[in-house]
């Protein structure tokens, strides 16, 4: 270890008071126009994701259509990424060819990390080689919970440079965290390390995605904006499944860092039950009749 | 010297802006007009007043003056019941019929709301997520203490309740504050006059229905409306036991005055200038939205209200910059879409005062912020407004101004924050932001006044004592300690 | 030697007492005793109304150190007064029957159960928070809990009868809790309260805490009432008038002021409650959030 690394200072985090303020942007009431203008937004800034053992070209394929036509024949948003596991990612690329979509892949070992460096960043070079622009990588939270925050913060650093141009997202894993406080510290750690993008979760663990994290890690976010004028992106992940629940978040995003975020550029949903419960009250807000899922094409 | 960095803004526009969230007002239902409620029946008044709508400045009803006759009539009522019905009834009975009187109100919740925000101007966020399920609480909360009072005092043979109670609540919590009032005097067996505020009498009457559904023997509960006049008559009253009295510390010292020399009993739970003490080592989001909901909830309409905001030097500047971000997401205007976060001011009288009193913070050259916002072109509103530059002498840090104006003044020590704190003749609540829990725990036991948030502020809760030191009055609301006022011990 | 019944017997000179001391009046008024024959006993100071301000400063000074002990300490010193006063029963008793007009019995009977008072009361000094605090269950992640606290300075003006047992029996629970007080006395035998003052200044309490003033009750009201810097005034076996007076100057800075009938008989088990203590707190609610 280096004597020169000191951990970032971050201030204290209150999880009762953090738990109410989340509460109260949960308590915002989306109507009409800002209802349907903020569930398109949120269309355009979903992580359309498939991270499973049994993934195959054929469900790969099926997400990418789903991606580029979200309502089919309708008009509606495509979605900002679609993300997969490293082997998938030329299948995608194949599927997405001609899009904006990026191309979003899961390196260093995801979800556990449980492997040598060289193996975690050997993971990334083959992602962004295969054509992923967007690379999901997971901190080391062994060492980060055993307080060598030194090495957190030197992998990230490896697994930047790991990515080269490719937007890196470095997940916390909060569940796992479990206090405000660490969550806080990784965020700062992560971005001075380098990160574009701050995320929740594997979506592995549970809890996932909540709105008091996020909260967290979107302050994290803002005071270093604040601080540094960079601005770097927020991405929850796992445990977002309803549009209302996402509207919640939409209004956290727009009190808390403001409209610069509220754009697929700094914020993300990584989710795949979301998009189908976003589509339907899209279309209720089309139709004015409640929808049903047997409507809408399988993700 | 090229290296400061320039200060950053945050952008929150409208890039994503909210439609209009109106709370539907259709469903609920009200007289043209009430006059008073005495012996279970509504009677009518000679002389009359409006309520008006200080969102919009509509009249919403007429309410009646009650004189010296009518304060008597429903005093008389009071007796009545208390030497009858109530007064022999058992008290499980009495517990059933206080918890179905929280139950109800329940029922009536989204109801009574509305009526809170259309007649006091509070955003309706807060009347159906804090005031009206507090009042319900607050009502299940005693009714429980009813007919277990031998516990409540140690000692004490057979408890016995003081008789009649005269209460005078005011306008900032209006149904809230008549929970508070009614709950615990019923719970001990006594009988209640209370009078609304002349501006939020709307509520109360509304009450006095559910009353009368919920089959609540005549005269246990009346009201007279009417403005101070009729208050004064009430607590001067000689067969009133006890007088219960929530204002200004103005009026409660004349009410302390009018009781001089009686047998009457008394609580007062007055004005307040409260500090929040923000320390260098605190959550410091946490801390922003503390101050946040400590000056800007209801308007400022709070007794226990955080006005003074204490900080430590050495985080001034940071927690001024984060707090001015945070104040430009607060969205002020029309009480009863469901996402105004600061409401129309209580009334014309109220905008006056705090109107005059931001003009002497700058006329003693104090500097002031206000939000950038539209306010509504009809109705009574004030923008959220800091003063910085501030000092204990300033006027603006020793006058309870009752709206939404914050002073913030610094410290270097935690001796100097408790001494800024206690400099005030007020002692009602203060916040503490720190991590460090002995630190806490220490200023927590130094400050002068009756609620300490520590790490929170504006919580409430009916089993959590609340009242004052020194000027903020005498007496607890809520929990086991808001039961001793209601009932005879030695 | 001298036959005793031959020896002149040296007078008293009674002042009052404050901070710790025994100054005279600065008035330099007095006030004859007389015992129920109507014989001389002796001359005590008629305190004045600047008598009534130094006492409030001496108090007010006090008060940080009186409250800010820990309640195990005050319960050892006042029971400390209870082994002094043990130790000065003769004296007492002599003093209530050939100055008082006791019969022996009762003089007896009213200076053990000063005695006994005083223990009883020190005993309440670790308990009463426990018996009248809280913790309060709200329903949100908080920790609720509410403590009583000291008002502060008290002003207490002392019964009528019962120079000793009375004076006791109120200023007790008055300064159990961490209240310094001004106690004034305006009985036929004020003398006995100043005798007492020494049972107290041998018996480890703080100068200050308890202040005496022996005086005119009637002169002192308004002043009491109206002054800014006594939080609390208990009153005992006031007229009409006393109550009007005090509950009008009280007003003016909403003063906590307490009335109490007093007793014939104060030995009564009546005459002592640990609800005499609770007109001179004030109860302070803490809220913590409970998270991690």
């Amino acid at each position: 270890m280096s004597p020169d690394y000191r951990p970032p200072q971050v201030p204290p985090v209150d999880q009762v008071g953090v738990e109410e303020r989340a509460a109260k942007f949960a308590a915002r009431s989306i109507k009409r126009e800002s209802k349907v203008s903020g569930l398109e937004r949120i269309v355009s800034m979903i992580d359309l994701t498939t991270l499973e053992g049994n993934d195959t070209p054929g469900k790969v394929r099926m997400l990418c259509r789903k991606a580029r036509r979200p309502l089919g024949e309708r008009d509606c948003p495509s979605v900002a990424a679609i993300c997969v596991y490293p082997s998938m990612v030329p299948v995608a690329r194949e599927a997405l060819e001609g899009t904006d979509i990026h191309i979003a892949s899961v390196a260093s070992y995801f979800p556990s990390g449980q492997a040598s460096l060289d193996e975690r960043t050997d993971d990334i070079e083959d992602a962004v080689s295969a054509g992923a622009d967007e690379i999901d990588i997971v901190i080391n939270r062994g060492a980060f919970l055993s307080g060598d925050y030194e090495r957190v913060h030197d992998e990230i650093v490896a697994f930047k440079k790991a990515a080269g141009d490719a937007h890196l997202k470095v997940i916390l894993e909060t569940g796992e965290l479990e206090t405000f406080d660490n969550v806080r510290l990784a965020s700062q750690i992560a971005i001075e390390a380098g990160a574009d993008f701050i995320k929740t979760s594997t979506g592995k663990i549970k809890p996932a995605a909540t709105m008091p994290v996020v909260l967290v890690m979107l302050q994290t976010i803002r005071d270093h904006y604040l601080k540094t004028g960079e601005r770097i992106g927020m991405k929850p992940a796992g445990g977002i499944r309803t549009a209302k629940g996402a509207l919640k978040y939409l209004a956290m995003v727009k009190e808390t860092v403001g409209d610069p975020w509220l754009s697929p550029d700094l914020f993300r949903f990584g989710a795949s039950s979301l998009l189908n419960d976003v589509l339907m009250q899209l279309e209720k807000q089309r139709t004015g009749r409640y929808h049903s899922e047997r409507y809408l094409s399988i993700s | 010297m090229n290296d400061i960095p320039k200060p950053r803004e945050q952008l929150f526009g409208d890039l994503w802006e909210y439609s209009t969230a109106p709370q539907g007002s259709e469903f609920v239902q009200y007289r043209d007009e009430y006059g008073h409620f005495i012996d279970g029946e509504f009677v009518d008044s000679e002389e009359w007043f409006d309520s008006t709508n200080p969102a919009t400045e509509e009249t919403l009803a007429r309410f009646g003056v009650a004189g010296e006759e009518t304060v008597d009539e429903a005093v008389s009522a009071a007796r009545r019941a208390f030497e009858g019905p109530w007064g022999s009834m058992a008290a499980s009975e009495r517990a059933k019929y206080i918890f179905r009187i929280g139950r109800m109100i329940k029922e009536k919740a989204r109801e009574f709301a509305v009526l809170e925000t259309m007649d006091g101007g509070k955003p309706i966020r807060e009347s159906r997520d804090v005031d009206i399920p507090l009042v319900a609480a607050h009502f299940f909360h005693y009714a429980g203490w009813a007919d277990k009072l031998e516990y409540a005092f140690p000692g004490v043979d057979d408890p016995e309740p003081v008789g009649v109670c005269g209460q005078v609540i005011p306008w900032n919590f209006p149904l809230l504050m008549l929970a508070w009032k009614v709950a615990p005097a019923l719970a001990c067996g006594n009988t209640v006059v209370l009078k609304p505020a002349e501006t939020t009498p709307l509520t109360a009457m509304k009450f006095a229905e559910l009353l009368q559904e919920a089959g609540l023997p005549d005269g246990v509960v009346n009201f007279v409306n009417g403005a101070g006049d009729t208050g004064s008559t009430l607590v001067g009253h000689p067969d009133v036991d006890k007088v219960a009295f929530t204002g200004s510390t103005e009026v409660g010292k004349i009410i302390q005055k009018t009781v001089a020399g009686t047998d009457t009993k008394l609580t007062l739970e007055l004005g307040g200038k409260g500090s929040n003490i923000v320390f260098e080592d605190a959550a410091i989001d946490q801390a922003i939205e503390g101050i946040v909901d400590g000056i800007f909830f209801n308007q400022g309409h709070v007794c226990c209200a955080g006005s003074r905001l204490l900080v430590e030097e050495s985080i001034h500047d940071e927690v001024v910059s984060k707090l001015r971000h945070r104040m430009s997401t607060l969205r002020v205007g029309d009480p009863l879409d469901k996402n105004t976060d600061v409401g129309a001011i209580n009334s014309e009288q109220q905008l006056d005062k705090i109107t005059r009193l931001v003009g002497v913070g700058q006329d003693e050259g104090c500097d002031i912020h206000q939000i950038d916002c539209d306010l509504p072109e009809t109705g009574y509103y004030f923008r959220p407004t800091i003063f910085t530059g501030v000092t204990p002498s300033h006027r603006i840090a020793q006058e309870e101004i009752f709206g939404p104006v914050l002073s913030v003044m610094t410290f270097r020590t935690p001796s100097e924050a408790v001494e800024k704190a206690n400099n005030t003749p007020y002692g009602l609540a203060c916040g503490i932001w720190s991590d460090k829990g002995s630190k806490l725990f220490d200023v927590a036991g130094r400050l002068d006044c009756g609620v300490v948030w520590g790490n929170t502020y504006n919580q409430f809760d009916p089993a959590s004592p609340f009242g004052g030191y020194k000027e903020s009055g005498f007496g607890r609301e809520g929990g086991r300690q808001g039961l001793l006022d209601y009932m005879k011990h030695s | 030697m001298a036959s005793t019944s031959d020896r002149l017997s040296v007078y008293k000179t009674y002042k009052l007492y404050m901070d710790g001391g025994f100054p005279r009046t600065e008035s330099g008024r007095h006030l004859k005793i007389q015992d129920d024959q109507g014989q001389f006993v002796a001359n005590i100071c008629h305190a004045s109304r600047k008598d009534l301000r130094d006492a409030v400063v001496a108090a007010r000074e006090a008060l940080d150190g009186w409250s800010g002990r820990t309640a195990f300490n005050r319960g050892q010193i006042l029971h400390r007064m209870a082994e002094m006063l043990e130790g000065r029963r003769a004296d007492f008793i002599d003093m209530l029957t050939e100055q008082a007009g006791y019969d022996e019995n009762d003089a007896v009977a009213e200076v053990n159960c000063a005695v006994d008072r005083l223990i009883w009361y020190a005993g309440w000094t670790d308990k009463f928070e426990q018996v009248f605090g809280s913790t309060n269950p709200v329903a949100s992640k908080h920790f609720n809990f509410t403590l009583p606290e000291p008002t502060g300075v008290v002003t207490i003006f002392t019964p009528r009868n019962a120079p000793l047992l009375g004076f006791v029996s109120t200023v007790l629970p008055v300064i159990l809790s961490g209240n310094t007080t001004i106690a004034v006395v305006d009985n036929p035998a004020p003398q006995v309260a100043m005798e007492f003052a020494e049972v107290l200044n041998n018996s480890d309490l703080p100068g200050g805490v308890i202040n005496i003033l022996t005086g005119v009750r009637e002169e002192l009201l308004v002043h009491a009432g109206g002054h800014k810097d006594i939080d609390g005034i208990l009153s005992v076996g006031p007229d009409s008038e006393e109550r009007e007076t005090l509950g009008l100057e009280g007003a003016d800075s909403v003063k906590r002021v307490e009335f109490l009938e007093g007793h014939d008989d104060w030995t009564s088990d009546e005459a002592q409650s640990p609800y005499r203590i609770l007109p001179f707190v004030e109860f302070k609610t803490n809220w913590h959030p409970v998270g991690r």
